[in-house]
């Protein structure tokens, strides 16, 4: 009995950041990067990963000093120790994936001010033990692959017919049946997918709609 | 291209809000009212057209490839030093803007308010600097691109701002209500600044 709360515990923590507590679609936080690198999966797979590893070992390193760090400088200390990470990151991805990081551009660095890394950090590997702090941030980072990679897909397929570079819809161009629908390789396209999957997640999590701040009555209930 | 060029396009065509994602975050949560959003805007104008050229001056003179030749040492290259000197360069003149304002300009401070310190945070301004890097630039291109990427931003919230102000009164599906409708109109505006592609001025 007492083996099992601390692994429900563990288990919240890595579950909840997936769909009820998300961090791109309820916390609104690291949005920025999430819709400039989703218009093919494989940059979406591989923006995922640097995330979470980041978003991992930084709340493992910050949840490690997190007694011996003063208030007063506690945000500077996060992010000097966010950079140096993502800075490992991104000479890893130069070095192995140069293709890729090149695609992603400035995106990676960016990772610094991805505000799911600072949120993580701040709100939750500062009070709470190391292994509790991976797994926070491991979940975070999954739900934050979950939309990133999903965006991704739907791009994709309907952008240029193919998924991960591997054809799945025959485009005309090459003699098949399907007219790849230009919009979805534009930016707008990204920000139009992600407030639909809202509407939709929020269609499921009934608890997530937002008050509205005037309700429009109809006539009938005028009189 | 022409430095003139360079300001249009860094405003309407490269317009970093819609159609790089970048400083999205506090886009989204800050568009509510339209005087927030055009304080927000002006800060981020102020601190885009000081830190992309300091910035720029920093890369050229002590970080890029063959930089400390002067002193002997040519073949040091602290280009991957490069993103933690951005970040503290942010936010140590985040920190000196403030304090100047503060002394000389207390009304435009107290207008601008909490909008300073959040901008240290905003993808946007760290973003600018990155592509100043990326692109390149000069120094005159770096304060032109810096002026003219922080003008895109700030006219990207005040127009979401002022959209956002009429939707309250809208029947909006419940689903929708807030984060969801604001992508939609994010999307529909950056369809907009889409028509900007290809102009090419002088």
């Amino acid at each position: 009995m007492s083996d099992q709360q601390p692994r429900n515990e563990a288990r919240r923590v890595l579950l909840d950041p997936l769909i009820d507590n998300n961090p791109i679609t309820l916390q609104i936080l690291g949005i920025c990067s999430a819709l400039a690198v989703t218009t093919k999966v494989s940059t979406a797979l591989v923006m995922s990963l640097s995330v979470i590893v980041v978003l991992a070992a930084s709340c493992a390193a910050i949840s490690l000093i997190r007694h011996h760090l003063p208030r007063g400088i506690r945000i500077i200390v996060q992010v000097t120790i966010i950079a140096s990470f993502v800075i490992v990151v991104d000479l890893v991805l130069q070095a192995f994936l140069y293709e890729i990081s090149k695609q992603l551009s400035v995106f990676v660095s960016l990772i610094v001010t991805n505000c799911i890394v600072l949120g993580r950090t701040e709100g939750f590997a500062t009070k709470n033990p190391v292994g509790l702090s991976v797994l926070d941030g491991i979940g975070n980072g999954l739900g934050y692959s979950l939309i990133l990679i999903a965006v991704g897909a739907i791009r994709e397929l309907f952008g240029s017919g193919s998924l991960l570079g591997t054809e799945v819809l025959p485009l005309t161009g090459e003699g098949g049946w399907f007219t790849p629908v230009g919009i979805m390789l534009l930016p707008p396209s990204a920000f139009f997918i992600i407030g639909l999957m809202i509407w939709a997640i929020r269609s499921w999590k009934t608890v997530q709609v937002e008050v509205r701040e005037f309700s429009i009555r109809t006539s009938e209930e005028r009189r | 291209m022409s430095l003139f060029n360079l300001f249009i396009d860094a405003v309407f065509v490269e317009n970093l809000a819609l159609a790089f994602f970048l400083g999205i975050c506090t886009f989204l949560a800050v568009s509510k009212r339209v005087e927030t959003a055009v304080g927000l805007g002006v800060a981020m104008v102020l601190v885009q057209a000081i830190t992309v050229p300091v910035n720029n001056l920093i890369f050229t003179y002590l970080l890029r490839e063959g930089a400390w030749a002067w002193a002997g040492m040519p073949e040091v290259d602290l280009q991957f030093l490069g993103l933690i000197t951005y970040v503290g360069v942010i936010a140590a003149m985040v920190q000196i803007l403030e304090m100047t304002l503060d002394r000389f300009f207390p009304a435009l401070h107290r207008a601008l308010g909490v909008f300073l310190p959040l901008i240290t945070v905003n993808c946007a301004v760290l973003g600018g600097s990155l592509f100043m890097v990326e692109r390149e630039y000069s120094f005159s291109e770096s304060v032109v691109y810096g002026v003219g990427s922080g003008t895109g931003w700030a006219i990207a919230i005040a127009a979401l701002a002022g959209i956002r102000e009429r939707l309250k009164y809208s029947n909006i599906p419940d689903g929708l209500q807030g984060l969801g409708i604001a992508f939609i109109v994010v999307g529909l505006m950056s369809i907009g600044f889409l028509a900007f592609t290809g102009i090419q001025l002088g």
